[in-house]
């Protein structure tokens, strides 16, 4: 086992969660300059959580421009809403009226028929 | 997170699911500047983190009622936050021809490698932040979300639409990027990716 089979390793070792083999492990315990890298892997993931409480202020404005985004997002939807159950209510009245279109037929072309057979 | 009281923000995703734009506005002020330091770490640029900052607001309010509570909700702001940036930077390299090649050269900011700053941790976190900028940006997306936000390989590579081994490759060219510039070797020790 070589140093530069360790590479990829090390890198995972830096959350602890690596499952280094035996005998890579026996390698770290042997080799000094692997035993400071999984040290300096540590301290540079230390330094990454640091970061997550260091947050950035946004620069004025981002703020009202998102409400304003999503002001104009709603607006948009409920127009959408509005017209679609508009649509959905004028499609439902021509369906009702082409329903009673169609019965309205039926019943005349009945009527005739049995007049006729009577006739 | 130390900006979202847990029951403060349970209680506004709930009214905001309700159909509250009051309490939804209210969660996009509590949670926003989170959101957009999570954006400008992924993008490195201003505008684009804004962008991203918008259109992640905009994914949230349609898909609130997907949200089911599982994670925080600033976990799911960060996934959301993820994928539009992926979006975002994806749109940029193929309009710009932006050079998004993982095997970038990082560059070396600073040069001079004194060993009393070294081990000053502030100056540590601040090399660290001008490293992570260097990083190409599909290296540099995975170990901040790993790294920084804690997400787990699984959500990182589904935000990012890559495969969960193709994410745990990158983190780890990334860290051994950024280690080899945070503490670099010297001469003859420095060892092949």
């Amino acid at each position: 086992m070589q140093c530069e089979d360790m590479t990829e390793a090390l890198a995972a070792t830096a959350e602890g969660d690596a499952h280094l083999s035996r005998s890579q492990r026996r390698h770290v315990e042997r080799c000094l300059r692997c035993q400071a890298e999984v040290v300096q892997y540590r301290k540079l993931l230390r330094t990454m959580r640091t970061l997550r409480t260091d947050v950035l202020e946004p620069a004025p404005g981002l703020l009202a421009d998102v409400l304003a985004n999503l002001e104009e997002a709603g607006e948009r939807h409920a127009i959408r809403s509005m017209l679609s159950g508009r649509r959905i209510a004028y499609l439902g009245g021509l369906a009702a009226a082409t329903a009673a279109g169609a019965a309205g037929a039926i019943v005349y072309a009945s009527r005739t028929r049995r007049t006729r057979l009577a006739g | 997170m130390p900006r979202e009281p847990a029951r403060d923000t349970a209680e506004l995703v709930t009214a905001a699911k309700d159909g509250d734009r009051a309490a939804f506005d209210e969660l996009v002020r509590v949670t926003h500047a989170d959101t957009y330091t999570l954006a400008y770490r992924l993008t490195g640029d201003e505008e684009d983190a804004r962008d991203v900052v918008q259109e992640a607001y905009l994914r949230a309010y349609r898909g609130l009622k997907r949200f089911r509570g599982e994670a925080q909700f600033s976990t799911w702001m960060y996934r959301i936050t993820a994928n539009c940036a992926a979006t975002h930077l994806g749109r940029r390299a193929r309009n710009r021809h932006d050079d998004l090649d993982e095997a970038a050269t990082v560059v070396d900011a600073h040069p001079d490698h004194d060993p009393q700053l070294r081990a000053d941790a502030d100056d540590l976190r601040s090399r660290l932040r001008v490293a992570l900028e260097g990083l190409p940006p599909r290296l540099r997306a995975v170990v901040v979300l790993r790294d920084v936000y804690d997400l787990p390989h699984e959500a990182i590579a589904s935000e990012l639409g890559i495969s969960e081994s193709a994410a745990k490759v990158r983190l780890h060219r990334a860290r051994h990027k950024l280690r080899d510039q945070l503490f670099p070797r010297r001469d003859g020790e420095s060892r092949a990716v």
